[in-house]
């Protein structure tokens, strides 16, 4: 089967939406979200953090992801430079009720799946129809 | 006591264009002096974006490639070249699943970035490591800086 190519994106700058303590440059991780029955589904790709870098922080509705990146040298001098590179941060207002209790994360190659599990309570219900 | 001053309308504006031209000198200074005179980043349009760096043995060519697995990726290195192939999955999440947002792309991608000097493509390395790919690729012996000795006479 033949595949599209994939496009290039400029990181997008995290910017004013959040203030820091600290100097350098912040990024949006791209993300799909997507919802199942039971339960809503984060992925965020962060290449540059591993599993202790990251950070989720969930406040009432408000769903805060980031991520640090692991610093390494490599070479002392670049001489072509065509992305850069930072920490990660974005945040996300849930309309759905979350069970906080029952969020499960995992970080694998660079990316971050987030698994957001539906309250019981707003679980879609199927209707019985009764025959009158 | 009141001071007029004549002034030539023909000076002013010129006056307003030569700060204008100081203005931008000034603000192209700056950055210069924190970018070490080159853009921040140069764009090429080609996925993956590479950053490449370099110390006194090796080049070493750095790719964001999050969620790509190891096998998926082929590297091919000649003398002056590097060619990273591959493709990036995203797996199915099954038929019940509805999407809020979708940013993510998968696909295929086939880059060459041809590198500024030789380097030895038999000795080429590359781990990937938290969806980054990290390519060492050794210097060949002639490029190599050498230290020279002045001798006394």
């Amino acid at each position: 089967m033949e595949r599209k190519e994939i496009r290039v994106k400029d990181k997008e700058n995290a910017g004013a939406k959040s203030e820091l303590t600290y100097t350098g440059p912040v990024f949006l991780p791209a993300v799909d979200i997507l919802e199942k029955d039971d339960a809503v589904i984060l992925i965020a790709d962060m290449p540059g953090v591993d599993s202790e870098g990251v950070d989720v922080h969930l406040n009432e509705k408000d769903l805060t992801i980031s991520g640090q990146i692991k610093e390494e040298k490599f070479g002392n001098a670049y001489i072509h430079k065509e992305f850069q590179t930072g920490d990660y941060l974005r945040t996300f207002s849930l309309s759905k009720a979350i069970d906080g209790n029952r969020i499960e994360a995992i970080m694998k190659n660079g990316v971050l799946r987030i698994v957001l599990p539906k309250a019981e309570t707003i679980k879609p219900r199927r209707i019985e129809v009764k025959a009158g | 006591m009141t001071i007029f001053r004549l002034r030539n309308p023909f000076y002013e504006q010129f006056r307003d264009f030569l700060e204008m031209n100081r203005v931008q000198d000034e603000v192209n200074r700056l950055y210069e002096n924190f970018f070490g005179r080159r853009p921040i980043t140069q764009k090429m349009n080609v996925f993956p974006a590479v950053n490449v760096s370099e110390d006194d043995d090796n080049l070493y060519v750095l790719a964001e490639l999050p969620g790509v697995e190891p096998d998926d990726v082929d590297i091919t290195a000649q003398e002056d070249s590097l060619i990273l192939k591959g493709v990036r999955r995203i797996p199915a999440e099954g038929d019940d699943v509805s999407y809020h947002r979708r940013e993510r792309e998968d696909g295929s991608f086939n880059r060459k970035v041809t590198l500024p000097i030789h380097i030895v493509p038999q000795k080429v390395e590359a781990v990937t490591k938290n969806g980054l790919l990290k390519v060492t690729l050794p210097k060949a012996d002639e490029v190599k800086s050498k230290k020279i000795e002045i001798k006394v006479q």
